[in-house]
């Protein structure tokens, strides 16, 4: 059954506020990545500012606001990866090389994938974008919440948003 | 029959009683809770996703942790508060100010409270369409107690009815368990509840289908699938319906508040659609017209359990003041402001809405 890919069904289907890809030159120099926050809808929520160590996440004036980064701060330590209630939050380093990007990506299904799996990399309405590798799986804040580090092809950053294990 | 008696009587041990059994133990009060099912916690013992709201609605902490954190809570205050599982509150006598209530299926109690927080929370409403009493239609309640409480999936293929917050969740929680989710029908023309929400599940590749609604189940003995409409910007149908195949459909249609305690105490309602059914009238520290009943959570209007957690605190301290015990008034003032930042966005303008037209200047004022 087709859906649309529309905004109205949860997918994001260009920038707006709070959902603006981080700026071209500083992401593609920073080692650790940037942050990617997908979070437009005013609601009630500041989890992200709260856990950033940095301040990149600034602070609300309204808990509805919605998220704004300053990614000067931003050192792509992935912890709002691990603590948005939403699964909102994703990071994407562009210095891994060989073409290939970092994703940190937030999972929170069974079975964990392990270092060095091929896993599906899924868009934002559950397409399959490519393949990609699981470099590493953390639980920063050990709570059950993964944050997989899976390289993709750099040009897919702007579409990986999950993977499914295979 | 011996009476048993409280300072203060909280029906219902969810997240709103909870909080209100807190705040008037630690004012000094002896509270009873009279909970219905075997254990404490409500709903959040069944929501296994992080909530939203600041740190002080324990933002990003899982729900049943939360219930938790609300259960050491309680057990701090110690003997001041008394718990009764298993028990339901049939009754409210306003005359005797006495309230009656079964423990178990043989045991009949009275209570005499001098003050009573009603906390029942709300029930599901269904949708009535061809078959839906065939097994494998179930409640999205339902599919999460047996999922997050009994570790039983519901089915192996859903097709989930409403994307509100519960039907988004559910469906989350249901891919977490493994279990497919053939598509989200939605009536309305966009979601209902958070866009995070719905852009997780979508990005696992679960269609939320806009404007559509369910036309018929399909089965002999149990459910084999369902008949699937569009609908037009009147709600009816239009084009002809197709086929899901699913052995589940779980309907996540809306919450109406279970009021039943507050009509027998004569307390003064109003029909407010954006709160999803009757609700009293209240004062800003949620005492109803009967002076010796307060209410939190969704029996007083349908919204989130981070507001529900607010409302009963107010309701548990206002109570516990109205006896003498003394509460700052700082305590009321943080309360208030917080539940005011959570209502302040576009998700809470119904709410905001709705409570403004059943909030009554002064009733705190006769304490």
């Amino acid at each position: 059954m087709n859906a649309p890919r529309s905004f109205e069904s949860g997918v994001l289907t260009e920038e707006r506020p709070g959902a603006v890809m981080p700026p071209q030159d500083r992401w593609r120099e920073h080692k650790g990545g940037l942050v990617i926050v997908e979070c437009p809808q005013r609601i009630p929520c500041n989890p992200c500012n709260t856990s950033c160590p940095t301040g990149a996440i600034m602070p609300f004036a309204d808990i509805n606001d919605v998220p704004q980064i300053d990614y000067a701060k931003c050192t792509g330590c992935a912890l709002c990866v691990a603590k948005c209630p939403g699964l909102a939050c994703f990071v994407a380093d562009l210095t891994f090389g060989d073409g290939l990007a970092l994703m940190k990506l937030p999972y929170e299904m069974l079975p964990s994938p392990a270092k060095g799996d091929r896993v599906e990399c899924l868009g934002r309405a559950g397409e399959n974008v490519c393949l990609g590798r699981v470099e590493n799986v953390t639980e920063p804040l050990r709570d059950r919440t993964r944050v997989v580090h899976v390289s993709v092809p750099a040009d897919k950053v702007n579409d990986v948003r999950a993977i499914r294990v295979v | 029959m011996e009476e048993i008696r409280t300072d203060v009587l909280v029906v219902g041990g969810g997240p709103a009683g909870l909080s209100a059994a807190a705040e008037a133990a630690s004012a000094g009060a002896d509270v009873l809770i009279a909970e219905g099912d075997l254990h404490l916690g409500g709903q959040l013992v069944k929501q296994s996703h992080k909530f939203f709201g600041s740190k002080d609605e324990f933002a990003g902490t899982r729900g049943f942790e939360i219930a938790r954190l609300l259960r050491d809570e309680i057990a701090q205050c110690g003997d001041h508060v008394k718990i009764m599982l298993n028990t339901t509150v049939s009754g409210y006598y306003p005359d005797e100010k006495l309230v009656t209530a079964m423990v178990g299926e043989e045991e009949y109690v009275h209570i005499s409270p001098k003050k009573i927080v009603l906390a029942s929370g709300a029930q599901e409403r269904l949708i009535p369409f061809p078959n839906n009493d065939l097994p494998g239609v179930y409640g999205a309640g339902a599919v999460q107690t047996l999922m997050n409480v009994y570790g039983v999936t519901p089915g192996k293929r859903v097709l989930m009815i409403g994307a509100g917050n519960i039907g988004l969740i559910v469906s989350y929680q249901l891919l977490q368990a493994g279990v497919e989710v053939a598509a989200i029908l939605e009536a309305m023309p966009r979601i209902g509840g958070y866009w995070v929400h719905a852009a997780k599940v979508r990005r696992l590749g679960v269609p939320i289908l806009l404007r559509h609604s369910i036309s018929r189940a399909i089965g002999g003995d149990v459910v084999t699938g369902a008949m699937v409409c569009e609908l037009d910007e009147k709600f009816a149908p239009v084009g002809e319906p197709q086929k899901v195949d699913c052995d589940t459909i779980c309907l996540a249609v809306g919450l109406t508040p279970s009021n039943e305690l507050l009509w027998q105490a004569g307390c003064k309602m109003k029909y407010v659609p954006f709160l999803c059914g009757h609700v009293p009238f209240r004062d800003k520290n949620m005492r109803t017209s009967n002076s010796d009943i307060w209410m939190a959570g969704d029996v007083c209007g349908i919204e989130e359990a981070s507001a529900a957690m607010i409302e009963g605190r107010i309701a548990g301290m206002s109570a516990a003041a109205s006896l003498g015990f003394k509460v700052s008034s700082e305590n009321f003032e943080g309360c208030h402001a917080r539940l005011h930042n959570l209502r302040a966005g576009e998700v809470g303008e119904k709410i905001r809405i709705g409570v403004s037209g059943v909030t009554v200047d002064g009733w705190e004022a006769n304490v």
